[in-house]
């Protein structure tokens, strides 16, 4: 059974994100880029899987739809623990676009389960994992937390609101995950590295694909007042504050 | 031609955030000249349905299919699309949260339809179709044109006010026929809590973060959120170390979420944790610390013992109360 882990290129969180107001990209002077936080447990959760042998998980793909500088990105994964990658050679310009281009890739591959994270730390989009499913015409299941395999079928854990739930569905398929798929993302080893170095990275060229979005331009967030501070032997104040002046209580 | 919101229900009944996204509807209907059809799959009762037309629908829908009770992804945005197509909806409108999120992607592709995500305003413009959206998880917002004939939008919890519009909609229920090849998904078993205000429409919450010190000392942050008729949250390395359950976990990869009041005790104020509660309305820190990151994020702060501070909090309020 082999698991594609669909991997997007984004800056670091604590990265400070600056741009021209109005401007329609971010300066990407001195920004550090990672694989994005969800897709990155999306990735330990499908090794760890790979690792059981009683799981019949035998292979663990990355796809990437980007350009050659994310390059570092997929050797990251692949230093991680990901037998091979492929990327298609494009620019991600909205989520429409950029889910043709994966489906369209990794339908040539053999796949039993397709993985993604449920948001980009960066356009937020929530959309490309879903995008991919319709397009490949396979089930998806949103809000996973968990995934085990049992007798060769994935049994899935769905968050609700207020619970959880537990899961069956046919393979193949889609699983888009969030909080709790993996604890900790798993880091690359020395010996990771100087494996990635040999792992193949196959290329696709873009399909063609519509973008149906555009960014016209971004703003920054409107600045908060500043603190107000309240003496901590009087807290009763605050509840004042809270009650007269913010009118939240 | 109408605008559509699909107006999710909670085993047949409404809540405040459909009522925001009923309302957020019926303003961007009024900039386009258009009406609105709610609508929900499965049963829910006609007075619930009623609600939704006080909120400015002039349509009230509730789809029903033995095939539906079930979520299944590519089952229920099928029907989502044929009803849009059914009505020439040209807008679409979920909102934001777990279903909305597993919903649009696929309506999307059906009807080849550009997706604005968690948006938080009115559109900016409808010519082009404009709106303003959530990016670089809370770093920034992102003007975003979407430039396809149908559009959708997500919009993001707690952003928009609810206002009375009623528009006399007398509730029709609906049943649809459901492509039977698609259902793929069986639930084979439900944990689920009731009676406690879900952390995602809490009005008011209560986080505690490593500064707590100890899974013991959440007692009086419970009092608190209660009194205040909120929910609990955490950071993450509470819920890493097992102190609070995981679904309590606010931050970029936990919840995100948007009250009017969020009140982070013993949290430092970590960029990962800010970019899961930057839109609430107002924050208000308890820390030790005072150069904790937290406080340029907060509008009240309180530079004090979390374990001293937290029991006269809940003294106020109860004395409030009196």
């Amino acid at each position: 059974m082999n698991i594609v882990v669909c991997i997007s290129n984004v800056p670091d969180t604590t990265t400070r994100i600056k741009f021209a107001e109005g401007s329609s990209a971010i300066d990407t002077a001195g920004i550090q880029w990672v694989i994005n936080p969800w897709d990155e447990l999306s990735l330990t959760r499908a090794l760890e899987l790979r690792d059981d042998p009683s799981s019949g998980v035998k292979k663990v793909t990355v796809a990437h739809a980007g350009p050659a500088s994310s390059e570092p990105t997929i050797r990251k994964a692949l230093a991680i623990g990901a037998d091979d990658a492929i990327r298609v050679n494009c620019t991600p310009s909205d989520a429409y676009y950029t889910a043709s281009q994966l489906a369209a890739a990794i339908g040539k591959e053999g796949f039993d389960i397709v993985i993604c994270g449920i948001e980009s730390s960066d356009f937020n989009g929530s959309a490309v994992g879903g995008m991919i499913s319709e397009f490949l015409g396979i089930p998806s299941v949103s809000s996973v937390s968990g995934i085990s395999m049992e007798n060769g079928m994935p049994v899935i854990t769905r968050e609700i609101d207020g619970g959880r739930e537990s899961v069956k569905v046919t393979l193949p398929f889609v699983a888009i995950v969030q909080k709790g798929i993996a604890k900790e993302p798993r880091i690359a080893s020395m010996r990771g590295i100087m494996a990635a170095r040999t792992k193949a990275v196959r290329l696709y060229e873009p399909v063609d694909a519509d973008c149906l979005t555009e960014i016209a331009g971004f703003e920054k967030p409107a600045p908060r007042a500043a603190c107000k501070y309240v003496d901590p032997d009087d807290p009763g104040k605050l509840i004042e504050l809270l009650q007269n002046e913010a009118k939240v209580i | 031609m109408s605008v559509l919101v699909f107006t999710e229900n909670w085993d047949g009944k409404f809540k405040k955030l459909s009522f925001e996204l009923v309302s957020y509807a019926a303003s961007v209907a009024g900039m386009m000249n258009m009406k609105v059809t709610a609508f929900t799959i499965g049963k829910a009762a006609d007075e619930e349905l009623k609600e939704l037309g006080r909120y400015g629908a002039h349509r009230v829908l509730s789809l029903v299919s033995p095939a539906l009770e079930v979520m299944d992804n590519r089952t229920w945005s099928k029907v989502i699309s044929d009803l849009a197509a059914k009505e020439g909806s040209k807008i679409i409108i979920l909102s934001n949260n777990m279903t909305g999120k597993a919903l649009a992607p696929g309506v999307a592709v059906r009807l080849k339809a550009g997706i604005g995500s968690g948006v938080s305003r009115l559109p900016v413009s409808t010519e082009p179709f404009t709106v303003y959206k959530r990016a670089y998880s809370g770093n920034a917002f992102a003007n975003v044109v979407l430039r396809s004939e149908v559009k959708i939008i997500t919009l993001a919890q707690n952003s928009y006010e609810i206002i009375e519009r009623p528009a006399g909609a007398i509730p029709e229920t609906v049943d649809v026929d459901v492509d039977q090849s698609l259902p793929a998904t069986t639930v084979t078993s439900t944990h689920k809590q009731t009676g406690k205000i879900l952390l995602t429409d809490a009005e008011v919450v209560v986080s505690g973060g490593r500064g707590m010190k100890s899974p013991d000392n959440w007692e009086p942050l419970v009092e608190l959120a209660s009194l205040l008729n909120g929910a609990t949250a955490c950071s993450r390395p509470v819920s890493d170390e097992g102190w609070r359950p995981h679904e309590e976990h606010t931050g970029q990869t936990g919840k995100i979420i948007a009250p009017n009041l969020y009140i982070a005790v013993g949290i430092s104020g970590a960029t990962q944790h800010l970019a899961g509660v930057s839109s609430s309305k107002y924050i208000v820190a308890i820390n030790n610390d005072k150069d904790a990151p937290i406080f340029e994020s907060a509008q009240y702060g309180i530079v004090g013992d979390a374990m001293k501070v937290l029991p006269k909090l809940v003294d106020a309020v109860k004395n409030l109360k009196k």
